[in-house]
């Protein structure tokens, strides 16, 4: 999966060029490399096995399903309905609480995210709501890269 | 009795809780003597030893067991299996003898936690200096939080939720009457870590860890160890008649990893492969759930029980929430479930969970179970379920001496 990986490796910059490096829109990375930020838009890209159509947002040796060993990328969807949540109130040192862990149903593909955009409690929580992926910065580096990540929003 | 039987002959546990003055070899050689103790035989009877611990996994903890209690030259098999350890220790020793390798031997669990929390291994990563990707997913960050939740009352909490989905009548209320249920049959279990009942609305009420899983409906760490003498049919034969009386049968010993489900690689599917372990277990015993005096399954949080009652075919398919308004699962219900108060009061020393239940049923088919005897128990179901995944389901029945 690395040699698929497109970050740029940050340059060094000069001072004398830095008032024109800030006028640029920042360097961003995806959060995780199955999230493809192109330029009509954020989506996920899975591993699919070309036997059965099973997806996995990781690589595999051979298909968990069926055992088949070739795979092709595939897009999955970026609507779904939310078939499983937990609202989390205690979570390790550094993350923000409480935040909603969602289940997504994106057309058959099983999607984990945190359902965001939304008051995290159950009354405002619901199962079988609709959704849509959406990506925020959470976060950059040293160098002003920014990292992008996804969760869901109610559509 | 058939000669290709396989029993239990003695059986014990600690009490659960915390034991800051000893460590888990110490609880381990109280169990396994207290086992040996409770067959009338001794180390020296013993073919095999299985021994089960997850955090002391590469320890030796049977090697280091047998300096305490006796260095016999016997094979150990050290086995770790998520919160299936101690079940898959006892299923060890249970294959050894059913392929004839062994005619006893002894099987182990123990672990001792201490007060590590529940949010351990969901440590976030330093944070990076510069991005760079990392692990199978490429992240950048720890996407812990980000990405949804890995921890456990989070993950059980949405598999909850799942069902809630798939299913009427199953909310909030529905998982925390499990976690009453457990509370109040723990009062009268004198190895329990925690014997305090709480109001409905207390358990409801107590501070939220991950909806719909209160701190009253999560299990909490603890220490503790429990053991088993597992003997042939054939060996027992020879034994006295008053030792052939308390012998507890092993119907079924079933242990399933869990097979591909499409939304397994994001959410742990803990239904599949308990509904496979039970279905397999029903069929070796040639029992069926409406036959179970009682039950012992895998609470590790409210949540969780609910599935079970599903997924062990205890209630109708999609019934679960029915099951628990109706009152079944309590210890005067029709299919008494965690009388001894479960792993929410309990306790659940990991590697020792899948023994002790064991313990409990074959504690109560002996009639021995005092204040929490539920009454002419015959047949009885053991359940624990490690993600990652692994289940173990065992059907005991009373001796018909
Ligand atoms: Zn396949």
């Amino acid at each position: 999966m690395a040699a698929t990986r497109t970050t740029k490796k940050p340059a060094k910059k000069k001072k004398t060029s830095a008032t024109r490096a800030r006028s640029k829109p920042p360097a961003r990375v995806p959060l995780v490399d199955y999230l493809v930020l192109g330029a009509n838009g954020a989506y996920l890209r899975a591993n699919e096995c070309k036997s059965c159509g099973a997806r996995f947002f990781d690589r595999r040796n051979a298909c968990a399903a069926c055992g088949g060993r070739e795979f092709k990328k595939a897009r999955v969807k970026s609507r779904g309905e939310l078939v499983g949540f937990s609202i989390v109130h205690r979570a390790a040192p550094g993350i923000a609480v409480p935040f909603v862990s969602g289940i997504v149903d994106c057309g058959g593909t099983t999607v984990r995210a945190n359902v965001i955009d939304v008051e995290a409690d159950p009354e405002h929580v619901k199962l079988g709501m609709k959704l849509a992926l959406a990506t925020y910065v959470s976060g950059s580096d040293d160098d002003g890269t920014e990292c992008v990540a996804f969760g869901y929003a109610p559509a | 009795m058939s000669t290709d039987s396989v029993w239990i002959l003695g059986t014990n546990m600690t009490p659960f809780g915390r034991y800051p003055d000893r460590d888990a070899v110490d609880l381990a050689a109280a169990a396994a003597l207290g086992a040996l103790d409770d067959g009338r035989v001794t180390i020296h009877d013993m073919d095999i030893l299985g021994c089960g611990t997850l955090f002391q996994a590469s320890a030796g903890m049977g090697q280091q067991l047998q300096k305490q209690i006796g260095q016999t030259g016997i094979p150990v098999y050290n086995v770790s299996n998520a919160c299936a350890t101690g079940a898959t220790a006892l299923r060890t020793v249970i294959m050894a003898i059913k392929a004839g390798e062994a005619e006893m031997g002894l099987a182990v669990g123990v672990e001792q936690m201490g007060k590590m929390g529940l949010l351990a291994g969901a440590e976030k990563k330093p944070s990076k200096h510069v991005f760079a990707p990392e692990g199978r997913y490429g992240a950048v960050q720890s996407v812990d939080g980000l990405l949804g939740t890995a921890t456990m009352p989070g993950v059980f909490g949405q598999a909850g939720m799942q069902y809630a989905h798939d299913n009427d009548g199953v909310g909030f209320e529905q998982f925390a009457k499990v976690a009453y249920k457990n509370h109040k049959h723990s009062t009268l279990n004198p190895l329990a870590q925690y014997r305090k009942e709480f109001p409905l609305a207390d358990v409801m009420g107590s501070p939220m860890m991950s909806y719909p899983n209160t701190l009253l409906m999560c299990c909490p760490t603890g220490d503790g160890a429990a053991a088993a003498v597992v003997v042939s049919g054939e060996r027992l034969q020879s034994m006295p008649k008053r030792v052939q009386k308390r012998a507890v049968k092993v119907s079924a010993s079933v242990l399933t990893s869990d097979p591909y489900v499409e939304s397994g690689q994001v959410q742990p599917d803990v239904n599949t492969l308990t509904r496979r372990a039970a279905t397999e277990a029903y069929e070796a015993a040639g029992v069926g759930p409406e036959d179970l005096d009682l039950v012992e399954l895998h609470d590790c949080f409210a949540t969780a029980e609910l599935l079970h009652y599903d997924n062990l075919q205890l209630c109708e398919e999609g019934g679960a929430g029915d099951f628990i308004d109706s009152g079944a699962p309590f210890r005067d219900g029709s299919t008494p479930v965690n009388v001894s108060g479960g792993l929410i009061s309990k306790g659940h020393p990991i590697g020792a969970t899948g023994i002790a239940n064991v313990y409990e049923v074959a504690t109560h088919l002996r009639g021995e179970a005092g204040d929490r005897q539920i009454k002419r128990a015959k047949v009885g179901l053991t359940h624990v379920i490690g993600l990652g995944s692994s289940c173990g389901v065992h059907i005991l029945e009373k001796a018909a001496v």
